[in-house]
């Protein structure tokens, strides 16, 4: 089968500094695919620049037919690829059920996925009129997700959606990330924890300084931790 | 005449003031909000508003009220198109950066007063009001057309609320504000969005000169004072606060016409001018906008 999304040689740049250096990334249909590296190594420019929030400078960004490239940003999450920030930026002075709104807007979604994401997040359903910036930390990280699945997206980027919560709320959201896989979605996860990547990864990419060094089946992992250790130092 | 009829003459006179610096104040929160740009034309905006409809009433012949309803229709449409002009020409090419557009819109104020100058002259001209119909109170009578200007400023005002808090473009505008990158990884076209509301800011200060020619007149260098006061209303209510705008113009607009009644326009003017520095020292972010995040 074709990969959902395939990246080639992609070149980025926030305004002189390179920061992607001709990045290689292939998502399969249906896989959770993490990104591990460093702090600074550039995995979340590597998603912004699949969104088109960075442009790409350099190579190409294929989305089935679709070269997402040469779209204007605003019409990549159209072609069906959500995205869930680092640190989450929901629209705080909004309400949830206004950040499901907008979620649900982008592709013109109606009332049966936004009662089909809320029954993937059931605390959301009891909050609706509440302002998003008090929702608690793992309640603010199931926002993040619904608004996204709002989209229906065929790809999904997850970006650390797991950095400051706590154990059982780490859990939930990753349970939510096998759900979604069972259903088909195709998923780039970025991660700092190992443990939480070896329980839900089928592949493992490391970036290290703007570039994909390799890519390991999550299984190899397992038998050889080593590697885990040559790109992100501890375990 | 006695002290509480003298009162109430400025009170409503200070009414007026502030339902126009209202409007106008909105439209310079509105582009600094959602856009972070400073308009320092925003002024012209408003002189190009009353001029046009100085125009556009006098093309028309018949009754008064024929001409000054097409002015409040066709002047601020008109200075919709300017605004997006303005915008997709230079705005946008300066990429929205905070200090080049605030250059750039120095340089767009000269433009548009010298255009005026050129094609309508250094002349005061008054537009006609729509009726002369007097309100009799029981001290004095007063003119009806400016209980009617006040009319118009609240409904507006409260269509703007509506829009903003109750509709999907409302819920858009917002989004772009709070976080633009996230938006448009929501799909919003931010781009469209930004223009949409440059010229909206740009509407509102137009429809605010329409209303207020038919009490002072039309003028090249009218929109100094108007854009002074916006500043000043939008630093005390706090950006992108409607709430704070409306409130803050009420302050602004009823002392003005108070302390001008009683004392002198220039105490006025200190006095507001004092009250911005004190909100900056001691609330920097105004009395109802919310801390930079
Ligand atoms: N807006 C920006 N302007 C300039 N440089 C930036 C910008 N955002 C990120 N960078 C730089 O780009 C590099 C990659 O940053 P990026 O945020 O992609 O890293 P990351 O792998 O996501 O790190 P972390 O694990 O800390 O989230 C860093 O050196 C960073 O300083
Ligand atoms: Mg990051």
């Amino acid at each position: 089968m074709a990969d959902a999304l395939s990246v080639r040689g992609v070149d980025c740049f926030y305004g002189e500094t390179q920061v992607l250096y001709s990045l290689d990334l292939s998502l399969r249909q249906g896989e959770v695919h993490c990104l591990l590296g460093r702090n600074g190594a550039g995995k979340t420019t590597a998603l912004k620049c699949i969104m088109g929030l960075v442009p790409a400078r350099a190579g190409s960004i294929r989305l089935g037919d679709v070269e997402l490239t040469r779209l204007p940003p605003h019409e990549v999450p159209r072609a069906g690829v959500a995205y869930v920030p680092q640190g989450r930026r929901l629209f705080a002075e909004m309400t949830v059920a206004e950040n499901i709104e907008i979620g649900l807007m982008a592709r013109h979604m109606g009332s049966d996925v936004r009662e089909a994401v809320l029954d993937l997040f059931p605390v959301l359903r009891e909050r609706l009129r509440q302002r998003s910036g008090t929702l608690s930390g793992g309640e603010q990280q199931q926002l993040a997700m619904a608004r996204a699945l709002c989209l229906e997206p065929r790809v999904l980027l997850l970006d650390e959606p797991t950095e400051g919560l706590m154990p059982s709320m780490i859990a939930k959201i990753r349970q939510s990330v096998a759900t979604l896989r069972d259903r088909g979605v195709s998923t780039i996860l970025v991660e700092q924890r190992v443990d939480a990547v070896l329980k839900v990864a089928d592949r493992v990419s490391f970036i290290e300084n703007g570039r994909v060094r390799e890519t390991v089946e999550v299984d190899r992992l397992r038998e050889d931790p080593d590697i885990v250790k040559r790109y992100v130092g501890v375990t | 005449m006695a002290f509480g009829p003298h009162l109430i003459l400025a009170t409503l006179e200070g009414l007026v003031t502030s339902a126009v610096l209202a409007l106008m104040a909105l439209g310079l929160s509105l582009v600094f909000g959602v856009m972070r740009v400073v308009n320092v034309a925003h002024g012209e905006f408003y002189m190009l508003g009353a001029v046009l409809a100085w125009a556009i009433a006098s093309a028309f012949g018949g009754h008064p009220s024929i001409g000054f309803l097409a002015a409040l229709v066709i002047s601020p449409l008109i200075v919709g198109g300017v605004a997006l002009v303005a915008d997709r020409l230079v705005l946008k090419r300066l990429d929205y950066n905070p200090e080049a557009t605030i250059v750039a819109t120095i340089g767009l104020l000269y433009i548009l007063q010298q255009v005026a100058l050129t094609f309508y002259g250094p002349e005061a001209r008054p537009v006609q009001a729509p009726f002369t119909y007097r309100v009799s109170l029981p001290w004095f009578g007063y003119s009806g057309y400016k209980l009617a200007v006040i009319g118009a400023s609240i409904l507006l005002l409260l269509a703007t609320w509506f829009v903003l808090s109750r509709t999907r473009i409302g819920m858009i505008m917002r989004a772009t504000q709070y976080d633009s990158e996230t938006a448009q990884a929501f799909g919003i076209p931010v781009g469209r969005v930004y223009t949409g509301v440059f010229a909206v800011g740009a509407m509102l200060a137009a429809v605010a000169a329409v209303l207020i020619v038919p009490i002072s007149q039309a003028h090249y260098l009218m929109g100094r004072d108007p854009l002074l006061l916006s500043f000043i209303v939008v630093i005390i209510g706090g950006l992108g606060s409607l709430r704070g705008t409306v409130v803050a113009a009420l302050l602004i607009g009823v002392s003005d016409g108070i302390i001008s009644v009683f004392f002198s326009p220039t105490l006025a003017k200190i006095i507001a001018t004092f009250v911005v520095a004190m909100v900056l020292v001691f609330r920097p972010q105004g009395l109802f906008g919310t801390a930079a995040r």
